[in-house]
């Protein structure tokens, strides 16, 4: 996999030869080469499981979910993990949920969700916020409080609803009406009133743009293929495989961990409606999206903005094995990363692989399974050659070596955010789950999650399959 | 402190950048290397060309310099490749671009301008160019031009004769015609084509000023057609790949254009076509000749030719068919290049190059955490141009009021610029990071040096020098902001004298270009070497002065300003000296001077060089500024001084106050030396002289830091280049007959110094060559 541009360019054959088995094959290397590490438990360290993981069906933003509120679909979710698990609702200790885009008055939504979801009112919950990698914060922050001691089950997750954003009134205009509620007398109020301009009229949308730098970030995602020198057409084409492996999921039945979820007033949602497999041709046609006319981002090739929610359960493996639980993974190693806000916004996972797989003791060749969050394919493309670059290792991470690009035959095999959607907050747990799931499908042992994420930051992590 | 508050004229402007750097260098040809893919060319050194397809590449590449400029070399291998590609019937369209990415085009050699003998052979050259730009604009094969860096003066008249423009959105890429700058104009039809292309207004604001533009505003202007963001890091370095990304997309334009998926034609917006729409009609283009040429008489007071020159040629040009004779135009060229004018300007444009290089090396240690002492006007001013740089700066003063007036005012700079646009807010905080304001010396044991600008007083100076000196570390610097108090007299109680030097700082420090350092006998190389250093990452010209009273500044402007003191004792009101001292050149007049740099400022420093000097300082009666400082009369700071300064107020007036003081301090005047001119003659003739003596005493090393000093720092008629290239153009002689003449009347203030006698004894002497 040395020259991954040349698999990329035949990857169109290449995973439409895969209806020979993938998996057997993968299953072959995985024998033929043998682990670096039997397992990762470490002595003194209390093995922290992920017993199941669920997610409502990931929908673009603007249908069926339009009408809901955030914490209606984190509701969903944990009902679904709940129905799923049977856990006894007093049995959690506590509940971490992510969320990217606040809704004002549910600000610590994952105590609205859980108080509607039937928890029990005495489980404490609090939100967490780190852009794409949310629910990622909050699976970790459960494990760090299951490996402190503090708690045996954690119930983690995320939710993001885009289909409803807080517009906010201009700043000028929040002045007067907070002005307005200290003045006392009519004619304060009058004199208050008059002083309104059209231009206070004018309102706040939020935008998917970083702070710091003001750059949208598909504008900086297409800047980032720019610099990778990533074509339009490897994009499509990378675009065009996530929708097709993620249709091939869908219609296999391997999305396991999908609830329905019957909408209040709507059919029951049963499936992701973001899986389009187009033709190369038709995604050609698109105009770029944000470096207008020559850039390389399109539509077709970046993830849509999307509604959904996850949930995970997390339990120290004594806990699952005491209340009869068969866990799905371990979830080991774990890291932070952040860097260049600008220039690095999206490459969170190429400075994160390294550090996760020393960190644990592995190579790249003990991963059987690579679940990575496609914010876009130019992003991923950008990652995987970043990866396999000695220059980018050397002067920009301060490595000896590149850590090496994922075999893609190994890499999001059931899909990706491009085609599956991304609700900001929810992805997180949706990656770790999957991972788990193809591990036990495919038949390895190690599955490497990562992702980027707004400000520079990204993260990954080690997932073991539980013994079968 | 002095403080000279310019409203710049509008040539002075932008003069901080480097708009033409000069190169020598087309003698090494053979040794630099060719990118040429197909043998189809012969080895160039300074333009090579790739084809790609069926487009032509063309790089521009002077060897061995920073920037390309266009000259004789550059200019002639250009011409043949664009030949050949004319005559290629493979290639349909060409690229060009610059192989280093920070500069396309930085501009014409002016070495190479400054070699013609005559203006026939600066027509000359200016008519080749033309002729070429000419058949670029009407190449069949359409031609886009990749812009990254500057694109200056030459490069911009390249840049516009091109089919398309797409520029990287980079700080560094910066596009202008800064030939007015210079005393010329732009001589290769941009005066033709940039009204089409911006428009008449637009077309004249760049012309006229000479100003950068930067690339995001060129786009809204019209000058450029698309932008190109710069890239970071990816399989190679981000400047490395930008331009070679750059290149890709300009291809594909280059190709869209040839084969028409592309139209050049830009969709002007409303406000354009309206502009356009009025420009069109010759009465509002009569008026717009008229606003444009009343504002640059008023103010250049008709010092200088160029402006002038572009508005007549501009008008000439629009009003003239294309294929009539554009000889006079030319004409116009090669005439601007001869004046005295321009030679002054250039000569100031060479002494600015040669004023941002640090002639001690680098220095042992670089400097990273800098301390400034005192707050005020001038502390917060050596902060702000510090922070920016990246400097961490600690801003130490006595009292948190004074304090916090300082770190507002650093504050405000830099937000200023967010408001302009040049700084995003998330810049402007993390630039304000460096900064810590605080009242005691906590963390000066890590400061690599330490700038006093703390009140003008050698009891205080000697008070915290001491104090510093007990908590810095060894390496540390010591530097005095002071503009009169000799370095070696603070100097006196140090520990360690070779670690003290003088910078003399110009308020506003943003504003002010000029750094004037003062070494004592006892100052290291080492230390002047890092003073220095410092004073170019601050974005400073900086010279470099022995140690004395006034060192080299202060000192010219003394017997100048008790010259002015003299006059309004005579009876010539403050209105009048202002405008006999603008009428020669002065951006500030004589008197707003004072009030600017404050009265008792000019008392204190007066009474120092007076006692220095003695009766060479003389003239007017230093008892009238004292007795202005008794009343509050202390300038702008304070409302009053020569004149009220209200808040708001454009059109100030004169303080009727100073009636009465002028009138107690009357003098008769001398009706033989009372003329304007003659009024004119005393104030510069003691300036001048002034400046002769520094270098004949060694204060100054060389003329051309001294024309430097005098026109960055002082507002020294930029048109007349500094005392020294005035000295040259007015003839030395002249300049003592001038002097012989006053001296009869007034005495020794006006004896000539030996230096300026030498040279008016011997013709040929001259004091740049």
């Amino acid at each position: 996999m040395a020259c991954f541009i040349l698999n990329l360019r035949c990857s169109d054959t290449l995973w439409r030869s895969s209806k020979l088995p993938t998996a057997t094959i993968c299953a072959l290397l995985a024998t033929v080469q043998p682990k670096s590490k039997k397992t990762l438990a470490k002595s003194g360290v209390k093995n922290i499981v992920v017993v199941e993981g669920v997610r409502i069906p990931f929908l673009q933003s603007g249908t069926s979910y339009a009408d809901l509120m955030p914490h209606d679909l984190a509701r969903a979710a944990l009902q679904g993990l709940l129905n799923r698990t049977s856990v006894p609702r007093d049995v959690v200790d506590y509940i971490v949920y992510g969320t990217v885009i606040q809704e004002v008055k549910t600000s610590n939504v994952a105590r609205e969700a859980a108080l509607g979801a039937g928890f029990s009112d005495k489980t404490p919950a609090h939100t967490v916020t780190m852009a794409c990698i949310s629910s990622n914060q909050a699976m970790t922050t459960g494990v760090g409080m299951i490996a402190a001691g503090q708690c045996d089950v954690v119930v983690a997750g995320g939710v993001e609803l885009m289909s409803d954003v807080p517009i906010r009134h201009s700043r000028k205009m929040r002045k007067t009406m907070l002005t307005l509620n200290r003045a006392k007398t009519l004619g304060q109020k009058l004199s208050l009133i008059s002083k309104i301009r059209p231009d206070y009229f004018a309102p706040e949308l939020p935008a998917v743009a970083e702070f710091s730098t003001s750059e949208t970030m598909g504008h900086s995602a297409d800047r980032l293929a720019a610099a990778f020198g990533i074509s339009r057409l490897e994009q499509d084409e990378y675009a065009l495989r996530s929708h097709t492996l993620a249709k091939k999921a869908q219609d296999g039945g391997l999305l396991l961990d999908v609830v329905p979820f019957k909408v209040p007033g709507k059919d029951t949602v049963t499936k992701d409606n973001g899986i389009r497999p187009s033709s190369m041709e038709q995604m050609g046609k698109l105009k770029p999206a944000f470096v207008k006319p020559y850039g390389t981002v399109t539509a077709a090739n970046s993830s849509f903005l999307t509604d959904g929610a996850s949930a995970v359960l997390l339990m120290s493996e004594e806990k699952a094995l005491a209340m009869g639980y068969k866990p799905k993974a371990y979830l080991r190693d774990f890291v932070y990363v952040s860097q260049d806000p600008k220039d690095q916004l999206l490459l969170g996972p190429t400075y994160a692989t390294p550090k996760v797989l020393e960190k644990a003791g592995l190579t790249m060749a003990d991963i059987d399974v690579f679940e990575f969050h496609e914010a876009f394919a130019g992003q991923i493309l950008a990652n995987l050659k970043a990866m396999d670059s000695d220059w980018f290792a050397q002067n920009c991470m301060g490595r000896k070596s590149k850590v090496g690009a994922p075999p893609l035959e190994k890499f999001n095999n059931w899909g990706g955010s491009l085609s599956l959607g991304h609700p900001f907050a929810a992805t997180g747990c949706r990656l770790v789950i999957t991972a788990a799931h193809r591990l036990k499908k495919e038949g390895g042992q190690y599955g490497l999650v990562a992702a980027c994420a707004a400000g520079g930051q990204g993260h990954a992590m080690i997932v073991e399959l539980y013994p079968q | 402190m002095l403080a000279v508050i310019s409203p710049r004229p509008l040539l002075f402007r932008v003069s901080v950048k480097l708009f033409y750097v000069s190169s020598f260098s087309f003698l090494k040809s053979t040794e630099h290397k060719l990118i040429t893919r197909f043998c189809l060319f012969p080895a160039r050194s300074h333009v090579s060309c790739d084809i790609k397809g069926d487009v032509a590449v063309v790089r521009f590449n002077t060897p061995n310099s920073k920037v390309n400029t266009l000259s004789r070399q550059l200019s002639s291998e250009f011409t043949d490749v664009m030949n050949e590609i004319w005559a290629n019937e493979a290639v349909k369209s060409a690229v060009l671009i610059s192989s280093k990415p920070g500069s396309f085009i930085a501009g014409a050699d002016i070495d190479m301008i400054e070699a013609c003998k005559t203006s026939q052979e600066v027509t000359q050259l200016s008519q080749e160019g033309q002729k070429m730009l000419e058949k670029i604009e009407q190449s069949p094969k359409p031609v886009v031009a990749a812009i990254s860096g500057s694109c200056l003066g030459g490069g911009l008249e390249v840049a516009i004769a091109c089919h398309y423009r797409i520029a990287t959105k980079d700080k560094k890429t910066i596009l202008g015609t800064p030939e007015v700058l210079l005393g010329l104009l732009p001589g290769a039809g941009a005066t033709q084509r940039l009204p089409k292309m911006v428009g008449l207004p637009a077309a004249f604001d760049m012309m006229l000023t000479g100003r950068n533009i930067r690339a995001d505003r060129a786009k809204k202007m019209g000058l450029v057609d698309q932008l190109v963001d710069p890239l970071g890091p990816g399989m190679k370095a981000p400047e490395a790949r930008t331009i070679e990304y750059l290149e890709e997309v300009a291809i594909g334009f280059a190709r869209g254009l040839a084969n028409r998926t592309v139209s050049a034609k830009r969709s002007k917006g409303l406000i354009q076509r309206i502009t356009d729409y009025a420009m069109a009609l010759p009465f509002v283009r009569r008026q717009v000749y008229k606003t444009v040429e009343n504002k640059v008489q008023k103010q250049t007071k008709g010092l200088y030719p160029a402006p002038l020159k572009i508005i007549e040629v501009t008008r000439q040009l629009l009003n003239a068919k294309l294929s009539a004779s554009l000889f006079p135009f030319f004409q116009s060229f090669g005439q601007l290049a001869v004046t005295k004018e321009a030679k002054a300007l250039i000569g100031l444009y060479h002494g600015q190059v040669l004023c941002k290089k640090n002639k001690f090396g680098t220095p042992q240690r670089e400097v990273k955490t800098l301390a400034v002492l005192g707050a005020g006007l001038m502390g917060a001013g050596i902060a702000q141009v510090s922070v920016d740089k990246g400097l961490k700066t600690i801003l130490k003063d006595t009292a948190q009021q004074g304090l916090d007036r300082g770190q507002q005012q650093v504050f405000k700079g830099l937000n200023s610029k967010v408001k302009k646009k040049s700084l995003t807010s998330f810049e402007r905080d993390s630039i304000l990071s460096n900064l810590t304001g605080q009242l005691d010396y906590k963390g000066f044991e890590k400061a690599d040096m330490v700038i006093e600008a703390v009140f003008e007083d050698i009891n205080i100076k000697h008070k915290v020098l001491k104090e510093v000196e007990a908590v810095i570390p060894a390496h540390c610097i010591f530097a005095s902001n002071t503009s009169a108090l000799p370095i070696s007299q603070i100097a006196a109680v140090s520990k360690r004298p070779e670690k003290v030097i003088g910078m003399h700082y110009f308020s506003p420090v943003d504003r002010m270009q000029l750094l004037e350092i003062i070494t004592t006998d006892k100052t290291s190389q080492d230390t002047a070497a890092s003073a220095v250093a410092v004073g170019l990452k601050q974005g400073k010209v900086v010279i470099v002065v022995k140690d004395g009273p006034g060192f080299y500044t202060t000192r010219c402007l003394g017997p100048m300003l008790a010259e002015v003191v003299r006059v309004l004792q005579e009876g010539i009101d403050p209105k009048k000296i202002d405008a006999i001292s603008t009428a020669f050149g002065f951006p500030v007049g004589a008197a707003t001077l004072i009030d600017e740099v404050g009265v008792d400022v000019a008392t204190h420093v007066a009474e120092d060089l007076g006692k220095a000097f003695g009766e060479r300082f003389g003239g007017g009666s230093i008892e009238l500024f004292k007795l202005m400082v008794e009343k509050g009369f202390l300038g702008r700071k304070a409302g009053k001084g020569f004149y009220v300064y209200q808040e708001g107020v454009k059109n100030r007036s004169l303080n009727s106050g100073m009636d009465e003081i002028l009138a107690r301090f009357k003098v008769p005047a001398k009706p033989e030396v009372c003329t304007d001119e003659d009024i004119q003659m005393r104030l510069v003739t003691r300036f001048v002289n002034e400046a002769a003596m520094c270098l004949q005493e060694g204060i100054l090393s060389n003329p051309v830091e001294g024309d430097i000093g005098a026109v960055f720092g002082l507002g020294f008629p930029p048109c007349l280049g500094g005392p020294f290239r005035y000295a040259d153009s007015y003839g030395a002689k002249q300049l003592v007959d001038k002097l012989r003449k006053y001296e009869a009347v007034y005495g020794s203030q006006f004896t000539p110094c030996q230096l300026l006698l030498d040279y008016a004894n011997s013709p040929s002497k001259k004091f740049h060559q």
